[in-house]
């Protein structure tokens, strides 16, 4: 008891953690709790059991059908930014003229908030689309690859440096062993980068996978769920099933709820394949 | 162990008394809080609010909602504890959701005010939300692009002046005969811009669908409060779906724009197509002058600017007026405290019947009130407003009120929006675009 630092972490700790429950632990629990009610604000609520659950997915077609759109858009998108940012990561770890200033360049998309990017690239694209007399809401095709682009363009810099930072952790005799092994560039490359930047990679997956779930304001601002919901995501669903409707705000925190699980758990088992991968390596 | 426990715990307590201490001093209740709805209107009513406070030393918070997010703000404003005393409901549904929260003001001189005491909603004897501003819509158009066309030598119809279309035939006619001549004219198209892009469709699928729905529950017999009939149906026909085809494809096909672009139009935009002469006609109400006026380097002339009704080949359609009603009421927050009411009341009764505030009201805001605090010529003075008071006088046509107000929820009027979307860009037939108005007003009630 005579250690300084068990005596006062209290006073350093207990603000972070006040702070914690009050924005995070308790309007989570309190989420929870409410997707067990009906209610028209969140001071008011009267408890119904778990129809708010059941009415998630039978009177509301929308849940479903962006859920699988959020799927295939996640899938898309993960491995195309995974796969971008990697190529990246390598071309500007080697000898390049002017690497510092590429990977800014690279970096600074992820700097713009969500909402302007999404009206960004909606002039953008329809500026292009207008050309053949098509908008971006003509066709949910032109919805689903516009948001992939923009998710590319935002997310394969913040990746990008995190895979730069695990290959130069790479110790250089590891990679000229292999080559005096007689190694080739792509050996190189499978048996030797890839496995040494496994670390980076489970962190850059949960990330992709995470943020590509979860993504709000690019849709709502590209295009808002248009034509007719095809290119609604699962979260602008739940937002929109909690205000536009009366009687349907539990309804949409159950399906905040039910999110929340897949998301969870998609992540955990993401972390525990590649974590496996990790330890093996 | 012990010590170190209770030490947490006295740090926490303290850390909570604190964040509640601080909260305790800085909570003062405003005495009034307004949450406005009008997003154009914002600047005026913080200008009403310093007034007031000069006037009687009252203050008056105003709060304005975003475009399209009121219910939002007030779900998340009225949950707090200083939350707005006066707010707005749009009509009969609106009321369904915060009859909680309304406050009965049967006893209230802004009750008393009201020239025509059927307009408030009641329930239950008591009167929960009063209307405050009666707006109208219709289709607007340039008169000077109309006698231009009319003075054409090789038009092909023999209509005379834009006051003489009295039916959909006619309009029709002359539109697609316009059309036919627009570079003679200096057009770009007939119509400004059907706007589908999300939130920008309610002219359609609120507004324009109130036509065709208002006729078939009128003809089921409900002369007296078709609104009401609505509310209580669990269904509709939709008999009238053709008709509303009819004008809905008159827009899209004689508009500024290609169909396959209508998706990503907005009001402002087709407002702005209006102002700067590029088409004649536009479908909307009184409150777009100010959007009208306000596009730079507009060319038409307030004179100009007239309002024709909708017509949609509904038999007996002939003097048929314009659509006038309102959705916006106001509505006192019951879980304020007596005194937070009674000087929302009192900021509300000021702002309608003394000189000042009527002089905002009118001036400023530009409202057609439906209190009689104002006289014949306390009206606003922009050429729509002036339009609708036109109508409403006119005793030879009957116009339409706003049964939209009884539509479902915003997640029906979102779907057929969606639906007439589909439908502009060759991905929906009509026939499946009544089958989800039909379709979704069902689900929607139950």
């Amino acid at each position: 008891m005579n250690n300084p630092i068990k005596r006062w972490f209290p006073i350093f700790v207990i603000p972070t953690l006040v702070a914690f429950l009050i924005s995070f632990v308790i309007p989570f629990i309190s989420g929870i709790l409410l997707s067990f009610t009906e209610f028209r604000t969140v001071s008011d609520a009267q408890f119904v059991g778990i129809s708010n659950y059941i009415k998630a997915f039978t009177q509301d077609s929308t849940f479903l059908s962006s859920l699988w759109f959020t799927v295939r858009f996640a899938l898309v998108s993960v491995a195309s930014i995974n796969i971008f940012a990697f190529l990246l990561a390598l071309m500007l770890t080697r000898t390049v003229p002017a690497t510092k200033l590429f990977r800014t360049v690279f970096f600074m998309p992820n700097l713009i908030g969500g909402i302007v990017l999404g009206y960004i690239w909606q002039v953008i694209i329809n500026g292009v689309l207008y050309r053949f007399n098509y908008s971006i809401t003509s066709n949910s095709a032109f919805g689903f690859w516009g948001l992939v682009i923009m998710m590319n363009w935002q997310m394969i810099g913040y990746v990008m440096i995190i895979y730069i930072a695990g290959i130069q952790n790479i110790p250089n005799d590891i990679i000229e062993a292999s080559r005096v092994d007689g190694a080739g560039p792509f050996t190189t490359l499978f048996r030797v980068i890839i496995p040494s930047v496994m670390p980076s990679i489970t962190i850059c997956l949960f990330l992709t996978i995470t943020n590509s779930f979860k993504m709000f304001d690019q849709n709502l601002s590209l295009t808002a769920g248009a034509p007719a919901n095809r290119t609604q995501m699962v979260a602008l669903d739940i937002y929109n099933t909690f205000y536009s409707r009366t009687g349907y705000e539990g309804v949409g925190q159950a399906k905040a709820v039910i999110f929340f699980l897949i998301v969870a758990i998609i992540a955990f088992v993401q972390l525990r394949i590649t974590g496996k991968k990790e330890e093996e390596a | 162990m012990k010590q170190k426990i209770l030490a947490l715990v006295v740090a926490m307590l303290s850390a909570i008394s604190c964040l509640s201490l601080a909260g305790c001093g800085e909570k003062t209740k405003s005495s009034v809080y307004f949450l406005n709805f009008k997003p154009e209107s914002a600047t005026v009513y913080e200008e009403i609010a310093e007034k007031y406070k000069q006037e009687t030393g009252v203050e008056v918070k105003v709060v304005t909602a975003a475009a399209n997010n009121y219910e939002q703000t007030l779900k998340s404003e009225i949950a707090k504890s200083d939350a707005p005393t006066i707010f707005q409901v749009n009509g009969p549904v609106g009321y369904d959701t915060w009859d909680d929260y309304c406050l009965d003001i049967k006893d209230s001189k802004l009750y008393s005010f009201l020239s025509d005491k059927d307009l408030a909603i009641k329930d239950d004897g008591g009167v929960y939300a009063v209307p405050y501003v009666v707006e109208g819509y219709g289709i607007i158009y340039n008169d000077e692009i109309m006698k231009r066309y009319f003075a054409l030598p090789n038009k092909k119809t023999d209509i005379t002046t834009a006051e003489e279309i009295d039916s959909f035939e006619k309009l029709k006619a002359v539109v697609e005969d316009m059309t036919a001549n627009k570079e003679k004219l200096g057009i770009k198209g007939v119509f400004a811009s059907t706007s589908l892009a999300t939130g920008e469709d309610w002219r359609w699928q609120t507004h324009l669908l109130n036509i065709p729905l208002y006729h078939e529950f009128k003809e089921m017999g409900n002369d007296i409060d078709v609104a009401l009939s609505m509310l209580d149906a669990d269904e509709v026909t939709y008999k009238y779906s053709k008709n509303f085809e009819n004008l809905f494809d008159l827009y899209i096909n004689n508009s500024v724009t290609s169909k396959n672009l209508l998706g990503s139009k907005s009001v402002a935009d087709s407002m702005a197509e209006f102002a700067l002469g590029d088409a004649a006609m536009v479908q909307n109400g009184n409150w777009a002058w100010s959007q009208i006026s306000g596009v730079k380097g507009n060319t038409v002339k307030a004179s100009d600017i007239k309002m024709l009704p909708l017509y949609m080949g509904i038999e007996g359609e002939k003097g048929q007026g314009i659509c006038i009603g309102t959705e916006n009421y106001f509505a006192i927050n019951k879980n304020a405290d007596k005194e937070q009411q009674e000087a929302s009341l009192k900021f509300l009764e000021w702002l309608f019947s003394s000189e000042t505030g009527k002089k905002y009201v009118t001036e400023s805001l530009g409202f057609i009130t439906p209190f009689n605090t104002f006289s014949e010529n306390e009206l606003p003075d922009d050429p729509l407003a002036k339009e609708i008071s036109r109508y409403m006088k006119d005793e030879s046509v009957e116009n339409i009120p706003w049964a939209f107000s009884a539509f479902p929820s915003d997640a029906f009027k979102k779907d057929v929006g969606s639906a007439l979307l589909d439908y502009v860009q060759g991905e929906k037939k009509w026939e499946d675009v009544k089958k989800i108005i039909q379709d979704k007003w069902k689900s929607e009630r139950s």
